[in-house]
């Protein structure tokens, strides 16, 4: 057995969002995840970056068996999560929980928090006292006992996403997802929740795999960070690494579009990569990489070849065309005024 | 002071009534904006920014809310005192006004067209009597100057049938298109990506800049206002705590509040996560006494609990509403010792 606890092979979910034509109807599909490929070791915590629209919650929700995979499979610790046609067995989702972005939503406002902390230890772990582990849950998320019977409306932004945190931890998961925890929170309560988070892992030994669009929380939380891109990973690597050399153009753009408070960080962004372009609607992905629309350095080849990963440096890998080239061709590139792009045909 | 004036709040109380009792929401706010200043003001959710922006326009629902006190000078001119006429030019000329979610803020059922088409219209009494055809010329102009490709095609396009950074382009672009004195944009970028929020504030960086027109921008995110503003204005719980010029507040904040908001913002350079600042922010229904932050300050002193704060100048850039900055801090820290 390997050190890994989540393998991801080849995954991609294609939706179908409607037909075109009348009579050779065709179907329109939208390729949320179109062909990734990582592993979480055990105890790290990943991050998963992208912007609105690159498919990084569908990779949380198919993870955790909201969704069927088109193609490509999962492996938690060697075995197939897909595997069984009748659906995951009943250890397996105990084994990956996940935590939701808006916490409004993802709590039932007509239930009690008790009730909420009961229901994934009623089907879990029906043998236990549910009061006792209840009160635990709590006790383990700091908040006062007394909050089992209170309800989520009367409880803040904050401590309705701890609650959360709480319920996905009452099955005694080894894998938690979470799908931007924080961005619905003020800063001053974002710093609570991360820490929180942070300290339950150290206890519970449990492996993260966090999902945000915000890169600079990510610098303070992941142990390696992967880059999403309208539903391809561009760039994996450490995350000390992936923040102080940048390889891919976009991971480049993102880093340099985020505004900072200090000018320590303002030196420690990469050269200013001024942002050009929309995101490309995910229904019409431009032909081969999928960022030359926006991309400074685009060549010829970028318009037609989808670049494949290449190792650019000890666990850094990275999805460009610049970097698959022999060396005298990627500095003329470098060394080459980024024009204006020309429109493809 | 010697320098005009755009805009100046003075002591402004707003409070909403609601079924449990009185939301004294804005106590005695005073904020102020120079012509061709960009300020930022910051502050949490519930702070109170949108109300003060909303009471600048008169757009507050009134009841339940209720301005219980203060004024708001629009070159000279009280906008709480104005008559319906009066107004409407502030609104029409004056000051423009950019929403959080650009999605919301146009209507889903007319053409980009129409809707620029009305704003364009009724900015200025000359242009009620044009033309369709004219009307339309004039309408396509701010659409190029917020540099939306085929600026033709989407004035007959719908709100739906672009992306919400066109949408915020286009929210922009018709704020503007009335020329106005005094914008106000009020979390323009939150809804957006990182890359497209960077590319939306940069032109409305420039648009502001070529065109002269003074800037409030309200913002959460404490990283765009030091990268757009001149000055800042921290806000808690319907309090300014500080003010002062955007490089000093970054430099140095003074305000036990402004220190802990910025040391909670996750830092590029890595470092981990402060805690943050313990506590909520406080009811409004029942507002602690004193200075609305003591509930929640490390510093807290015993006079805090007993009497609010007024604005101290620490230097002429640079004032907060906080007793460890009173010429007389040393009496209060040993008052609060004794006890």
């Amino acid at each position: 057995m390997t050190d890994h606890i989540l393998s991801v092979r080849d995954l991609k979910k294609h939706f179908v969002i409607g037909h075109e034509g009348t009579v050779n109807r065709k179907p329109i599909t939208v390729k949320a995840v179109d062909g990734i490929s990582f592993n979480l070791h055990a105890g790290e915590t990943f991050g998963l970056v992208g912007e609105s629209g690159s498919g990084k919650s569908t990779v949380a929700y198919i993870t955790v068996g909201m969704y069927q995979p088109t193609e490509g499979a999962i492996y938690f610790r060697d075995q197939d999560l897909f595997a069984d046609s009748k659906g995951r067995p009943l250890a397996l989702k105990k084994e990956i929980q996940i935590v939701f972005q808006d916490p409004g939503s993802s709590l039932n406002p007509r239930r009690s928090i008790k009730q909420i902390l009961e229901l994934p230890l009623r089907i879990h772990q029906p043998d236990k006292d549910r009061l006792t582990e209840v009160l635990r849950l709590l006790e383990m998320v700091d908040l006062p006992p007394d909050y089992m019977h209170k309800y989520p409306q009367s409880l803040s932004g904050g401590e309705k996403q701890i609650v959360a945190i709480a319920r996905a931890l009452a099955t005694d998961p080894s894998l938690v997802i979470l799908d931007e925890p924080t961005s619905a929170l003020d800063v001053s309560v974002q710093g609570k929740v991360i820490n929180l988070l942070i300290r339950l892992q150290r206890e519970f030994n449990l492996t993260f795999l966090f999902i945000t669009h915000d890169l600079s929380l990510m610098r303070n939380v992941a142990s390696r960070v992967a880059i999403m891109y309208l539903g391809k990973i561009c760039e994996v690597a450490e995350a000390a690494e992936f923040f102080q050399n940048p390889q891919h153009p976009y991971t480049q753009m993102l880093l340099s579009s985020i505004p900072v408070v200090s000018e320590e960080e303002e030196a420690a962004k990469p050269e200013k990569i001024i942002s050009t372009g929309e995101i490309p609607s995910p229904v019409n992905i431009p032909q081969g990489c999928s960022f030359h629309t926006r991309c400074p350095y685009a060549m010829d080849i970028c318009k037609r070849v989808d670049p494949v990963m290449v190792e650019t440096g000890a666990g850094h890998v990275a999805r460009c065309h610049l970097f698959e080239q022999p060396e005298e061709n990627l500095t003329q590139v470098l060394e080459a005024e980024p024009g204006p792009i020309p429109q493809s045909p | 002071m010697s320098t005009p004036r755009l805009l100046e709040i003075k002591d402004l109380r707003v409070e909403f009534k609601v079924y449990g009792g009185v939301l004294k929401v804005l106590d005695g706010v005073n904020f102020s904006v120079n012509a061709g200043e960009k300020v930022g003001l910051v502050g949490e959710t519930g702070c109170g920014k949108t109300t003060t922006m909303k009471a600048i326009l008169r757009i507050l629902p009134i009841p339940p809310a209720r301005i219980a006190g203060g004024e708001i000078f629009f070159k000279g001119q009280d906008i709480l005192r104005m008559r319906k006429r009066d107004l409407s030019k502030v609104r029409g000329s004056g000051i423009s006004m950019i929403f959080q979610d650009p999605t919301a803020a146009l209507n889903p059922v007319f053409t980009i067209g129409e809707q620029l088409g009305a704003v364009v219209q009724h900015a200025r009494p000359e242009n009620r009597r044009l033309s369709k055809r004219k009307i339309r010329d004039k309408a396509i102009i701010p659409l190029k100057e917020v540099a939306l490709a085929d600026p033709e095609r989407l004035l007959d396009s719908y709100p739906i049938q672009l992306s919400g950074g066109m949408r915020q382009r286009v929210c922009i672009g018709m704020a503007l298109a009335t020329d106005p004195e005094l914008l106000i944009a009020d979390e323009p970028g939150t809804s957006l990506d990182v890359t497209i929020q960077d590319q939306v504030l940069r032109l409305l960086r420039v648009l502001v800049e070529e065109k002269g027109t003074s800037v409030i921008l309200i913002t959460h995110t404490l990283g765009v206002v030091r990268e757009t503003t001149d000055r800042v204005y921290v806000m808690y719980a319907g309090n300014m705590v500080e003010e002062a010029h955007t490089r000093k507040l970054f430099a140095e904040p003074l305000h036990p509040y402004t220190q802990g908001l910025m040391q909670a913002v996750p830092k590029l350079t890595g470092g981990g996560i402060a805690e943050g600042i313990p506590g909520r922010i406080p009811s409004y229904l029942d507002p602690p006494p004193g200075c609305r932050f003591h509930t929640r300050c490390p510093r807290v002193m015993d006079i805090c609990r007993r009497q609010k704060p007024p604005f101290f100048k620490v230097d002429e850039e640079h004032q907060v509403a906080c007793f460890l900055y009173d010429q007389n801090h040393d009496r209060h820290k040993e008052e609060t010792a004794t006890l």
